[in-house]
Protein backbone atom coordinates (compact mmCIF):
# COMPACT_ATOMS: atom_id res chain seq x y z
CA UNK A 1 0.00 0.00 0.00
CA UNK A 2 2.61 2.07 0.72
CA UNK A 3 4.69 1.52 -2.44
CA UNK A 4 1.50 2.01 -4.16
CA UNK A 5 1.20 5.48 -2.77
CA UNK A 6 4.86 6.36 -3.18
CA UNK A 7 4.76 5.57 -6.98
CA UNK A 8 1.90 7.53 -7.49
CA UNK A 9 2.93 10.45 -5.84
CA UNK A 10 6.10 10.40 -7.86
CA UNK A 11 4.48 10.12 -11.44
CA UNK A 12 1.94 13.21 -10.84
CA UNK A 13 5.29 15.29 -10.27
CA UNK A 14 6.85 13.97 -13.31
CA UNK A 15 3.97 14.57 -15.77
CA UNK A 16 4.23 18.20 -14.18
CA UNK A 17 7.94 18.42 -14.64
CA UNK A 18 9.39 16.48 -17.09
CA UNK A 19 7.26 17.40 -19.92
CA UNK A 20 9.82 18.94 -22.59
CA UNK A 21 8.25 22.27 -23.34
CA UNK A 22 7.65 23.36 -26.99
CA UNK A 23 11.01 25.17 -27.18
CA UNK A 24 13.23 22.24 -25.22
CA UNK A 25 11.02 20.01 -27.68
CA UNK A 26 11.97 21.94 -30.98
CA UNK A 27 16.00 21.41 -29.67
CA UNK A 28 15.63 17.81 -28.34
CA UNK A 29 13.85 17.18 -31.70
CA UNK A 30 16.60 19.20 -34.10
CA UNK A 31 19.55 17.32 -33.01
CA UNK A 32 18.66 13.79 -34.13
CA UNK A 33 18.39 15.11 -38.18
CA UNK A 34 21.18 17.00 -37.80
CA UNK A 35 23.34 14.86 -36.42
CA UNK A 36 22.47 12.32 -38.75
CA UNK A 37 23.12 14.52 -41.78
CA UNK A 38 26.25 14.35 -41.03
CA UNK A 39 26.66 10.97 -40.66
CA UNK A 40 24.99 10.72 -44.01
CA UNK A 41 27.19 12.84 -45.79
CA UNK A 42 30.42 11.62 -43.93
CA UNK A 43 29.39 7.67 -45.52
CA UNK A 44 28.94 9.92 -48.53
CA UNK A 45 32.38 11.35 -48.34
CA UNK A 46 34.04 8.10 -47.20
CA UNK A 47 32.56 6.33 -50.39
CA UNK A 48 33.11 9.13 -52.58
CA UNK A 49 36.35 10.72 -51.91
CA UNK A 50 34.09 14.08 -52.72
CA UNK A 51 35.00 16.83 -51.02
CA UNK A 52 31.62 18.89 -50.76
CA UNK A 53 30.37 16.09 -48.38
CA UNK A 54 32.37 16.69 -45.87
CA UNK A 55 31.93 20.15 -45.88
CA UNK A 56 28.05 19.16 -45.35
CA UNK A 57 29.04 17.32 -42.29
CA UNK A 58 31.00 19.67 -40.98
CA UNK A 59 28.05 22.18 -40.71
CA UNK A 60 25.70 20.03 -39.90
CA UNK A 61 27.67 18.82 -36.63
CA UNK A 62 28.07 22.62 -35.83
CA UNK A 63 24.27 22.73 -36.27
CA UNK A 64 23.83 19.50 -34.27
CA UNK A 65 26.20 21.66 -31.64
CA UNK A 66 24.10 23.98 -31.61
CA UNK A 67 20.75 22.81 -31.00
CA UNK A 68 22.09 19.87 -28.46
CA UNK A 69 24.33 22.80 -26.43
CA UNK A 70 21.15 24.70 -25.58
CA UNK A 71 18.59 21.68 -25.06
CA UNK A 72 21.60 20.42 -22.47
CA UNK A 73 20.44 23.93 -20.44
CA UNK A 74 16.92 22.65 -20.82
CA UNK A 75 17.67 18.80 -19.40
CA UNK A 76 20.03 20.58 -16.59
CA UNK A 77 17.01 22.92 -15.60
CA UNK A 78 14.92 19.67 -15.87
CA UNK A 79 17.02 18.17 -13.74
CA UNK A 80 17.44 21.04 -11.10
CA UNK A 81 13.95 21.01 -10.51
CA UNK A 82 13.20 17.10 -10.67
CA UNK A 83 11.96 16.48 -6.75
CA UNK A 84 13.86 13.13 -7.32
CA UNK A 85 17.73 14.02 -9.07
CA UNK A 86 18.46 10.25 -10.44
CA UNK A 87 16.86 7.87 -12.65
CA UNK A 88 15.15 9.45 -15.85
CA UNK A 89 16.06 13.17 -16.06
CA UNK A 90 19.29 12.56 -14.62
CA UNK A 91 20.21 9.71 -17.75
CA UNK A 92 18.28 12.10 -19.87
CA UNK A 93 20.77 14.97 -19.47
CA UNK A 94 24.02 12.44 -18.91
CA UNK A 95 23.22 11.11 -22.61
CA UNK A 96 22.85 14.47 -23.65
CA UNK A 97 25.72 16.15 -22.52
CA UNK A 98 27.73 12.57 -23.86
CA UNK A 99 26.01 13.90 -27.28
CA UNK A 100 27.35 16.95 -26.62
CA UNK A 101 30.93 16.43 -25.99
CA UNK A 102 31.56 13.63 -28.53
CA UNK A 103 29.80 16.41 -30.85
CA UNK A 104 32.19 18.47 -30.08
CA UNK A 105 35.60 16.20 -30.66
CA UNK A 106 33.98 15.03 -33.74
CA UNK A 107 33.88 18.83 -35.01
CA UNK A 108 37.23 18.95 -34.20
CA UNK A 109 37.86 16.25 -36.42
CA UNK A 110 35.93 17.12 -38.60
CA UNK A 111 38.12 20.42 -38.79
CA UNK A 112 41.35 18.48 -40.13
CA UNK A 113 41.99 18.75 -43.83
CA UNK A 114 40.53 16.24 -45.92
CA UNK A 115 40.97 12.65 -45.38
CA UNK A 116 42.74 13.38 -42.27
CA UNK A 117 38.95 13.49 -40.71
CA UNK A 118 38.24 9.86 -41.60
CA UNK A 119 37.92 7.04 -40.30
CA UNK A 120 37.37 8.59 -36.85
CA UNK A 121 34.81 11.33 -37.90
CA UNK A 122 32.83 8.83 -39.80
CA UNK A 123 33.18 6.18 -36.48
CA UNK A 124 32.62 9.56 -34.08
CA UNK A 125 29.26 10.55 -36.40
CA UNK A 126 28.15 7.04 -35.29
CA UNK A 127 28.54 7.19 -31.85
CA UNK A 128 27.03 10.54 -31.43
CA UNK A 129 23.86 9.99 -33.68
CA UNK A 130 23.32 6.66 -31.63
CA UNK A 131 23.86 8.93 -28.35
CA UNK A 132 21.28 11.48 -29.53
CA UNK A 133 18.39 9.21 -30.77
CA UNK A 134 18.51 7.74 -26.99
CA UNK A 135 18.63 10.99 -25.35
CA UNK A 136 15.54 12.15 -27.62
CA UNK A 137 13.74 8.48 -26.97
CA UNK A 138 14.81 8.80 -23.21
CA UNK A 139 13.91 12.69 -23.09
CA UNK A 140 10.38 12.86 -24.84
CA UNK A 141 9.66 9.04 -22.96
CA UNK A 142 9.62 11.24 -19.79
CA UNK A 143 6.10 12.34 -20.93
CA UNK A 144 4.62 9.04 -20.46
CA UNK A 145 6.36 7.02 -18.12
CA UNK A 146 7.98 9.48 -15.57
CA UNK A 147 10.76 9.74 -13.13
CA UNK A 148 11.98 6.31 -11.75
CA UNK A 149 13.65 4.67 -14.79
CA UNK B 1 25.60 13.06 -10.38
CA UNK B 2 28.07 9.92 -9.98
CA UNK B 3 28.89 9.73 -13.90
CA UNK B 4 30.27 13.72 -13.68
CA UNK B 5 33.62 12.63 -12.35
CA UNK B 6 34.64 10.14 -14.82
CA UNK B 7 32.83 12.41 -17.64
CA UNK B 8 35.27 15.00 -17.00
CA UNK B 9 38.14 13.07 -16.55
CA UNK B 10 37.78 11.53 -20.10
CA UNK B 11 37.35 15.10 -21.22
CA UNK B 12 40.70 16.36 -19.36
CA UNK B 13 42.53 13.31 -20.80
CA UNK B 14 41.10 14.29 -24.38
CA UNK B 15 42.32 17.73 -24.27
CA UNK B 16 45.49 17.14 -22.92
CA UNK B 17 46.26 14.83 -25.80
CA UNK B 18 44.97 17.23 -28.11
CA UNK B 19 47.58 19.28 -29.14
CA UNK B 20 49.61 18.40 -32.18
CA UNK B 21 53.11 17.17 -30.85
CA UNK B 22 56.28 18.63 -29.57
CA UNK B 23 58.87 20.81 -30.69
CA UNK B 24 62.15 18.71 -31.55
CA UNK B 25 65.09 20.69 -32.35
CA UNK B 26 64.46 22.67 -35.65
CA UNK B 27 67.94 22.91 -36.26
CA UNK B 28 67.24 19.19 -37.56
CA UNK B 29 64.40 19.66 -39.87
CA UNK B 30 67.07 22.47 -42.33
CA UNK B 31 69.68 21.32 -44.61
CA UNK B 32 70.27 19.07 -47.59
CA UNK B 33 69.39 16.20 -45.41
CA UNK B 34 66.27 16.78 -43.05
CA UNK B 35 65.47 14.60 -40.33
CA UNK B 36 61.08 14.27 -41.24
CA UNK B 37 59.17 13.00 -37.82
CA UNK B 38 56.39 11.29 -38.08
CA UNK B 39 53.20 13.46 -38.79
CA UNK B 40 50.87 14.13 -35.69
CA UNK B 41 47.97 15.73 -35.38
CA UNK B 42 46.23 15.85 -32.40
CA UNK B 43 42.40 17.52 -32.32
CA UNK B 44 43.34 20.86 -32.28
CA UNK B 45 46.68 22.48 -34.70
CA UNK B 46 49.25 24.32 -32.22
CA UNK B 47 49.26 27.78 -33.25
CA UNK B 48 51.24 30.34 -32.42
CA UNK B 49 50.09 33.64 -33.90
CA UNK B 50 52.13 36.68 -34.30
CA UNK B 51 51.21 39.84 -31.72
CA UNK B 52 51.29 42.83 -34.07
CA UNK B 53 53.17 45.75 -31.58
CA UNK B 54 55.29 47.79 -33.90
CA UNK B 55 58.92 48.65 -34.53
CA UNK B 56 59.25 52.23 -31.83
CA UNK B 57 62.36 52.71 -31.55
CA UNK B 58 63.64 49.02 -31.98
CA UNK B 59 65.02 47.98 -35.70
CA UNK B 60 65.94 44.40 -37.02
CA UNK B 61 69.39 43.06 -35.88
CA UNK B 62 72.03 42.87 -38.48
CA UNK B 63 75.57 40.94 -38.51
CA UNK B 64 78.44 42.72 -37.20
CA UNK B 65 79.72 44.81 -40.20
CA UNK B 66 76.16 45.66 -41.15
CA UNK B 67 73.58 48.34 -40.71
CA UNK B 68 69.94 48.28 -41.18
CA UNK B 69 67.38 51.62 -41.85
CA UNK B 70 64.17 52.07 -42.82
CA UNK B 71 63.49 53.63 -46.61
CA UNK B 72 60.24 53.89 -46.57
CA UNK B 73 57.59 53.53 -44.38
CA UNK B 74 53.59 53.80 -44.06
CA UNK B 75 53.72 51.13 -47.10
CA UNK B 76 50.67 49.68 -48.35
CA UNK B 77 51.22 45.79 -47.59
CA UNK B 78 54.78 45.83 -49.27
CA UNK B 79 55.56 42.35 -50.57
CA UNK B 80 58.42 42.11 -53.11
CA UNK B 81 60.77 44.48 -54.30
CA UNK B 82 62.48 44.91 -57.80
CA UNK B 83 65.87 47.15 -58.03
CA UNK B 84 66.13 48.94 -61.33
CA UNK B 85 69.39 49.53 -63.40
CA UNK B 86 69.25 53.58 -62.14
CA UNK B 87 69.32 52.13 -58.42
CA UNK B 88 65.41 53.06 -57.70
CA UNK B 89 63.89 50.62 -56.17
CA UNK B 90 59.93 49.27 -57.01
CA UNK B 91 57.89 47.77 -54.53
CA UNK B 92 54.74 45.61 -55.25
CA UNK B 93 52.28 46.46 -52.07
CA UNK B 94 48.95 44.83 -51.65
CA UNK B 95 47.00 41.77 -50.38
CA UNK B 96 44.82 39.03 -52.59
CA UNK B 97 42.73 35.84 -52.20
CA UNK B 98 39.36 35.25 -52.40
CA UNK B 99 38.68 31.93 -51.22
CA UNK B 100 35.00 31.37 -49.68
CA UNK B 101 34.54 29.89 -46.46
CA UNK B 102 33.61 26.53 -46.68
CA UNK B 103 33.75 25.24 -43.06
CA UNK B 104 33.14 26.46 -39.59
CA UNK B 105 37.06 26.06 -39.31
CA UNK B 106 37.48 28.27 -42.21
CA UNK B 107 35.49 30.72 -39.96
CA UNK B 108 37.22 30.51 -37.13
CA UNK B 109 41.22 30.30 -38.56
CA UNK B 110 40.52 32.90 -40.55
CA UNK B 111 39.52 34.78 -37.32
CA UNK B 112 42.53 33.59 -35.73
CA UNK B 113 45.25 34.30 -38.68
CA UNK B 114 43.71 37.85 -39.59
CA UNK B 115 45.33 38.72 -35.79
CA UNK B 116 48.87 38.14 -37.32
CA UNK B 117 48.81 40.26 -39.72
CA UNK B 118 48.17 44.29 -40.61
CA UNK B 119 44.78 45.87 -41.07
CA UNK B 120 45.91 48.41 -43.72
CA UNK B 121 44.26 48.37 -46.47
CA UNK B 122 45.92 46.57 -49.80
CA UNK B 123 47.71 49.18 -51.77
CA UNK B 124 47.31 47.34 -55.26
CA UNK B 125 50.20 49.66 -56.64
CA UNK B 126 53.66 49.79 -57.30
CA UNK B 127 55.37 52.70 -55.45
CA UNK B 128 58.64 53.64 -56.81
CA UNK B 129 61.89 54.58 -54.09
CA UNK B 130 64.47 57.09 -55.09
CA UNK B 131 67.74 58.00 -53.66
CA UNK B 132 69.01 60.22 -55.98
CA UNK B 133 72.39 61.46 -54.69
CA UNK B 134 73.45 57.95 -52.96
CA UNK B 135 73.52 58.90 -49.05
CA UNK B 136 71.09 55.89 -48.32
CA UNK B 137 68.13 58.36 -47.68
CA UNK B 138 65.39 57.65 -50.31
CA UNK B 139 63.97 61.00 -50.84
CA UNK B 140 61.70 60.14 -53.46
CA UNK B 141 58.59 58.43 -53.19
CA UNK B 142 56.24 57.97 -55.42
CA UNK B 143 53.24 55.92 -56.97
CA UNK B 144 54.55 54.27 -59.93
CA UNK B 145 51.24 52.32 -60.67
CA UNK B 146 47.69 52.13 -59.77
CA UNK B 147 44.80 50.06 -59.48
CA UNK B 148 46.49 46.90 -60.26
CA UNK B 149 45.22 43.92 -58.79
CA UNK B 150 47.04 42.38 -55.90
CA UNK B 151 50.44 42.91 -57.74
CA UNK B 152 53.34 40.88 -56.17
CA UNK B 153 56.09 39.30 -58.92
CA UNK B 154 58.60 41.78 -60.45
CA UNK B 155 60.67 41.28 -63.44
CA UNK B 156 62.66 43.63 -65.94
CA UNK B 157 63.25 42.57 -68.85
CA UNK B 158 62.96 43.11 -73.00
CA UNK B 159 62.63 47.41 -71.80
CA UNK B 160 59.23 45.95 -70.42
CA UNK B 161 58.70 46.07 -66.66
CA UNK B 162 56.21 42.48 -65.62
CA UNK B 163 53.78 42.55 -62.93
CA UNK B 164 52.32 39.24 -61.58
CA UNK B 165 48.95 40.26 -60.41
CA UNK B 166 46.77 37.96 -58.83
CA UNK B 167 44.49 37.09 -61.98
CA UNK B 168 46.81 38.25 -64.94
CA UNK B 169 50.64 38.98 -65.75
CA UNK B 170 50.84 42.36 -67.16
CA UNK B 171 53.51 44.88 -68.22
CA UNK B 172 54.33 48.26 -68.46
CA UNK B 173 56.86 49.60 -71.02
CA UNK B 174 59.94 51.27 -69.14
CA UNK B 175 62.31 53.32 -69.48
CA UNK B 176 65.48 54.00 -67.75
CA UNK B 177 64.31 56.88 -64.85
CA UNK B 178 60.71 56.85 -65.25
CA UNK B 179 58.69 57.56 -61.65
CA UNK B 180 55.48 56.87 -63.33
CA UNK B 181 54.17 54.57 -65.41
CA UNK B 182 53.82 55.86 -69.42
CA UNK B 183 50.32 54.52 -69.36
CA UNK B 184 47.88 51.17 -68.94
CA UNK B 185 49.45 48.39 -68.18
CA UNK B 186 49.10 45.52 -71.30
CA UNK B 187 47.94 42.31 -70.27
CA UNK B 188 50.22 39.44 -71.25
CA UNK B 189 48.36 36.68 -70.02
CA UNK B 190 45.44 35.40 -67.80
CA UNK B 191 47.11 33.81 -64.66
CA UNK B 192 45.05 31.23 -62.69
CA UNK B 193 42.74 33.24 -60.26
CA UNK B 194 39.53 31.60 -58.84
CA UNK B 195 39.46 30.99 -55.29
CA UNK B 196 43.02 32.36 -55.03
CA UNK B 197 43.94 30.52 -51.73
CA UNK B 198 47.40 30.72 -52.26
CA UNK B 199 47.13 34.32 -54.26
CA UNK B 200 50.48 35.15 -54.78
CA UNK B 201 52.25 34.76 -58.10
CA UNK B 202 55.83 35.13 -58.14
CA UNK B 203 57.68 36.08 -61.07
CA UNK B 204 61.20 35.69 -62.69
CA UNK B 205 62.40 36.23 -66.15
CA UNK B 206 64.69 33.94 -67.96
CA UNK B 207 68.06 36.01 -68.42
CA UNK B 208 67.73 36.30 -72.12
CA UNK B 209 64.29 37.47 -71.78
CA UNK B 210 62.73 35.14 -73.65
CA UNK B 211 60.32 33.34 -70.81
CA UNK B 212 58.82 34.35 -67.79
CA UNK B 213 58.47 32.07 -65.07
CA UNK B 214 55.00 32.55 -62.72
CA UNK B 215 54.53 30.53 -59.38
CA UNK B 216 51.03 29.48 -58.99
CA UNK B 217 50.52 28.65 -55.27
CA UNK B 218 47.62 25.53 -54.17
CA UNK B 219 44.04 26.09 -53.83
CA UNK B 220 44.45 24.76 -50.63
CA UNK B 221 46.45 23.16 -47.29
CA UNK B 222 45.70 19.53 -48.83
CA UNK B 223 42.96 19.07 -51.44
CA UNK B 224 40.77 19.86 -48.44
CA UNK B 225 38.43 22.59 -51.50
CA UNK B 226 38.61 19.64 -53.76
CA UNK B 227 40.91 18.59 -56.56
CA UNK B 228 38.87 20.05 -59.20
CA UNK B 229 40.20 23.15 -57.50
CA UNK B 230 43.48 22.45 -58.03
CA UNK B 231 43.89 22.71 -61.83
CA UNK B 232 46.58 24.80 -62.81
CA UNK B 233 47.67 25.28 -59.46
CA UNK B 234 50.94 24.06 -57.53
CA UNK B 235 52.74 24.76 -59.93
CA UNK B 236 55.61 27.07 -62.06
CA UNK B 237 54.17 28.15 -65.15
CA UNK B 238 56.74 29.23 -68.15
CA UNK B 239 55.03 31.69 -70.22
CA UNK B 240 56.58 32.97 -73.77
CA UNK B 241 57.28 36.79 -73.01
CA UNK B 242 56.01 37.63 -77.02
CA UNK B 243 52.71 35.36 -77.28
CA UNK B 244 52.02 34.67 -73.85
CA UNK B 245 51.63 31.40 -74.58
CA UNK B 246 52.40 29.01 -71.41
CA UNK B 247 53.34 25.45 -70.05
CA UNK B 248 53.44 24.28 -67.31
CA UNK B 249 57.42 24.17 -66.47
CA UNK B 250 57.03 22.21 -62.75
CA UNK B 251 54.20 20.77 -61.10
CA UNK B 252 53.95 19.73 -57.36
CA UNK B 253 55.16 22.65 -55.79
CA UNK B 254 52.40 23.36 -53.35
CA UNK B 255 53.23 27.34 -53.17
CA UNK B 256 56.49 28.54 -55.03
CA UNK B 257 56.70 31.74 -53.60
CA UNK B 258 59.29 33.37 -54.88
CA UNK B 259 61.16 32.76 -58.05
CA UNK B 260 64.87 33.92 -58.91
CA UNK B 261 67.55 32.83 -61.58
CA UNK B 262 71.26 31.84 -60.04
CA UNK B 263 73.16 34.70 -62.43
CA UNK B 264 75.71 33.50 -64.65
CA UNK B 265 73.38 30.72 -65.63
CA UNK B 266 69.66 30.23 -66.90
CA UNK B 267 68.88 27.63 -63.55
CA UNK B 268 65.65 29.02 -62.24
CA UNK B 269 65.42 28.14 -58.11
CA UNK B 270 62.42 28.78 -55.95
CA UNK B 271 61.38 29.09 -52.40
CA UNK B 272 58.61 26.72 -51.76
CA UNK B 273 56.25 26.90 -48.58
CA UNK B 274 55.16 23.08 -47.66
CA UNK B 275 51.80 21.70 -46.47
CA UNK B 276 50.38 22.22 -42.80
CA UNK B 277 49.06 20.34 -39.82
CA UNK B 278 51.18 17.20 -40.01
CA UNK B 279 53.20 18.44 -36.68
CA UNK B 280 55.44 20.92 -36.09
CA UNK B 281 58.43 19.49 -37.48
CA UNK B 282 56.43 18.80 -40.76
CA UNK B 283 56.78 19.27 -43.77
CA UNK B 284 60.25 21.34 -44.08
CA UNK B 285 59.46 24.34 -46.48
CA UNK B 286 62.25 24.58 -48.84
CA UNK B 287 64.75 26.15 -51.83
CA UNK B 288 65.30 24.12 -54.59
CA UNK B 289 66.51 24.55 -58.38
CA UNK B 290 63.81 23.84 -60.30
CA UNK B 291 63.86 21.36 -63.22
CA UNK B 292 62.02 21.49 -66.18
CA UNK B 293 58.92 18.90 -66.33
CA UNK B 294 60.20 18.00 -62.75
CA UNK B 295 56.98 16.98 -60.37
CA UNK B 296 57.85 18.05 -56.43
CA UNK B 297 55.50 15.87 -54.71
CA UNK B 298 52.25 18.15 -54.10
CA UNK B 299 49.70 17.07 -52.65
CA UNK B 300 50.54 13.13 -53.32
CA UNK B 301 53.43 13.42 -51.02
CA UNK B 302 56.36 15.24 -49.82
CA UNK B 303 59.96 15.91 -49.69
CA UNK B 304 60.11 13.03 -52.41
CA UNK B 305 58.15 9.76 -51.48
CA UNK B 306 56.75 10.67 -48.22
CA UNK B 307 52.69 9.70 -48.80
CA UNK B 308 50.32 12.72 -47.29
CA UNK B 309 47.31 10.23 -46.31
CA UNK B 310 44.76 12.92 -46.56
CA UNK B 311 45.08 12.78 -49.78
CA UNK B 312 42.18 10.83 -51.73
CA UNK B 313 42.27 9.44 -53.64
CA UNK B 314 46.10 8.68 -53.79
CA UNK B 315 48.85 8.45 -56.99
CA UNK B 316 51.64 6.38 -56.47
CA UNK B 317 52.85 6.35 -59.87
CA UNK B 318 52.66 10.03 -59.18
CA UNK B 319 54.31 9.39 -55.55
CA UNK B 320 57.40 7.48 -57.09
CA UNK B 321 57.95 10.39 -59.86
CA UNK B 322 58.05 13.21 -57.08
CA UNK B 323 61.73 14.88 -57.01
CA UNK B 324 63.11 15.66 -52.81
CA UNK B 325 63.93 19.33 -53.39
CA UNK B 326 67.67 20.49 -52.60
CA UNK B 327 67.51 21.91 -49.28
CA UNK B 328 65.24 22.22 -46.29
CA UNK B 329 64.94 26.00 -44.94
CA UNK B 330 62.87 24.41 -41.96
CA UNK B 331 59.32 23.61 -40.77
CA UNK B 332 56.34 25.88 -40.80
CA UNK B 333 59.28 28.83 -41.73
CA UNK B 334 57.12 30.57 -44.82
CA UNK B 335 59.54 31.12 -47.05
CA UNK B 336 58.43 34.19 -49.19
CA UNK B 337 61.26 35.97 -50.84
CA UNK B 338 64.50 34.43 -52.29
CA UNK B 339 67.42 36.36 -54.10
CA UNK B 340 71.21 35.54 -55.01
CA UNK B 341 73.85 37.23 -53.14
CA UNK B 342 76.92 38.91 -54.75
CA UNK B 343 80.39 40.00 -53.75
CA UNK B 344 79.00 43.62 -52.80
CA UNK B 345 77.53 42.05 -49.66
CA UNK B 346 80.90 40.97 -48.53
CA UNK B 347 83.22 38.10 -48.66
CA UNK B 348 81.23 35.91 -45.92
CA UNK B 349 77.55 36.23 -47.59
CA UNK B 350 78.86 36.59 -51.41
CA UNK B 351 78.37 32.77 -52.59
CA UNK B 352 74.71 32.25 -51.88
CA UNK B 353 70.85 33.27 -51.24
CA UNK B 354 69.05 35.57 -48.74
CA UNK B 355 65.59 33.95 -48.03
CA UNK B 356 62.70 36.34 -46.20
CA UNK B 357 61.12 34.00 -43.84
CA UNK B 358 57.46 35.16 -42.93
CA UNK B 359 57.31 33.14 -39.74
CA UNK B 360 54.83 30.66 -38.36
CA UNK B 361 51.55 30.25 -37.42
CA UNK B 362 51.49 26.27 -37.29
CA UNK B 363 54.24 26.03 -34.91
CA UNK B 364 53.79 26.21 -30.54
CA UNK B 365 57.36 27.49 -30.70
CA UNK B 366 57.31 29.57 -33.75
CA UNK B 367 59.93 29.06 -36.90
CA UNK B 368 61.00 31.92 -39.30
CA UNK B 369 60.34 35.74 -38.33
CA UNK B 370 63.66 36.58 -39.62
CA UNK B 371 66.02 36.65 -42.65
CA UNK B 372 68.26 33.80 -43.35
CA UNK B 373 71.38 33.38 -45.66
CA UNK B 374 71.73 29.76 -47.32
CA UNK B 375 75.39 29.48 -48.25
CA UNK B 376 76.47 27.87 -51.88
CA UNK B 377 79.44 25.94 -53.04
CA UNK B 378 79.99 24.64 -56.42
CA UNK B 379 76.55 26.03 -57.27
CA UNK B 380 74.79 24.17 -54.69
CA UNK B 381 73.18 25.05 -51.21
CA UNK B 382 75.54 23.78 -48.69
CA UNK B 383 76.05 24.02 -44.64
CA UNK B 384 73.77 25.26 -42.01
CA UNK B 385 71.50 28.76 -43.00
CA UNK B 386 73.01 31.70 -41.14
CA UNK B 387 70.79 34.04 -39.64
CA UNK B 388 71.02 37.82 -41.34
CA UNK B 389 68.05 39.73 -40.49
CA UNK B 390 66.46 38.98 -37.30
CA UNK B 391 64.68 40.56 -34.10
CA UNK B 392 61.36 40.61 -35.95
CA UNK B 393 59.64 38.48 -32.79
CA UNK B 394 61.00 39.62 -29.24
CA UNK B 395 59.39 38.86 -26.05
CA UNK B 396 57.36 42.32 -26.78
CA UNK B 397 55.70 41.05 -29.71
CA UNK B 398 55.76 40.76 -33.42
CA UNK B 399 58.15 43.59 -34.35
CA UNK B 400 57.63 42.93 -38.41
CA UNK B 401 56.98 40.09 -40.67
CA UNK B 402 59.79 39.84 -43.45
CA UNK B 403 58.62 38.85 -47.27
CA UNK B 404 60.66 39.66 -50.39
CA UNK B 405 64.08 40.22 -50.49
CA UNK B 406 66.28 41.70 -53.15
CA UNK B 407 69.92 42.58 -53.52
CA UNK B 408 70.87 45.78 -54.48
CA UNK B 409 73.88 45.82 -56.64
CA UNK B 410 75.24 49.04 -54.93
CA UNK B 411 75.90 46.87 -51.86
CA UNK B 412 72.62 46.60 -50.33
CA UNK B 413 69.71 43.87 -49.18
CA UNK B 414 66.28 45.37 -49.49
CA UNK B 415 64.10 43.73 -47.01
CA UNK B 416 59.71 44.37 -47.19
CA UNK B 417 58.27 44.27 -43.89
CA UNK B 418 54.52 43.52 -44.59
CA UNK B 419 53.62 43.61 -40.66
CA UNK B 420 54.97 46.84 -40.16
CA UNK B 421 54.39 48.58 -43.84
CA UNK B 422 58.29 49.43 -43.83
CA UNK B 423 61.12 48.72 -46.49
CA UNK B 424 64.39 47.99 -44.67
CA UNK B 425 67.68 48.60 -46.07
CA UNK B 426 70.40 46.22 -44.83
CA UNK B 427 74.05 47.93 -45.87
CA UNK B 428 77.70 47.41 -45.12
CA UNK B 429 79.45 49.53 -42.60
CA UNK B 430 83.06 48.27 -43.50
Amino acid sequence: MTVITHSTHHTTHSISRHVPNPVHATLLAGTVPLFLGGLLSDIAYFQTYEIQWTNFASWLIAGGLVFCGFAVLFALVNLVKATHKKGRPLIYLLLLAATWVLGFFNALVHAKDAWASMPSGLILSVIVTILACAATWIGFTNLRSGGEA
Amino acid sequence: MNYAAPLSALTVALLLSACGGADQDIALVKGENPKLDEPQRGLLPSMTIADPVGWGDKKPTVPEGFTVSAIATDMQIPRQTLVLPNGDILVAEGRGGNAPKLRPKDVIAGYIKAKGTTSVKSGNRLTLLRDADGDGVYELKKVFADDLNAPYGLALANGNLYVANQDALVRFEYQEGQTEASGEPVKVTDLPYRINHHWTKALTASPDGRFLYVGIGSNSNITERGMEAEVDRAMIWQIDAETGAHKPYATGLRNPTALTIRPGTDQLWAVVNERDELGPNLVPDYLTSVQEGGFYGWPYSYWGQHVDNRVRPQNPDLVAAAIKPDYALGPHVAALGVDFSSSVMGEKFAEGVFVGEHGSWNRENPSGYQVVFVPFSNGRPSGEPVDFVTGFRTAEGTHGRPVGVTVDPRGALIVADDLANIVWRVTRTQ
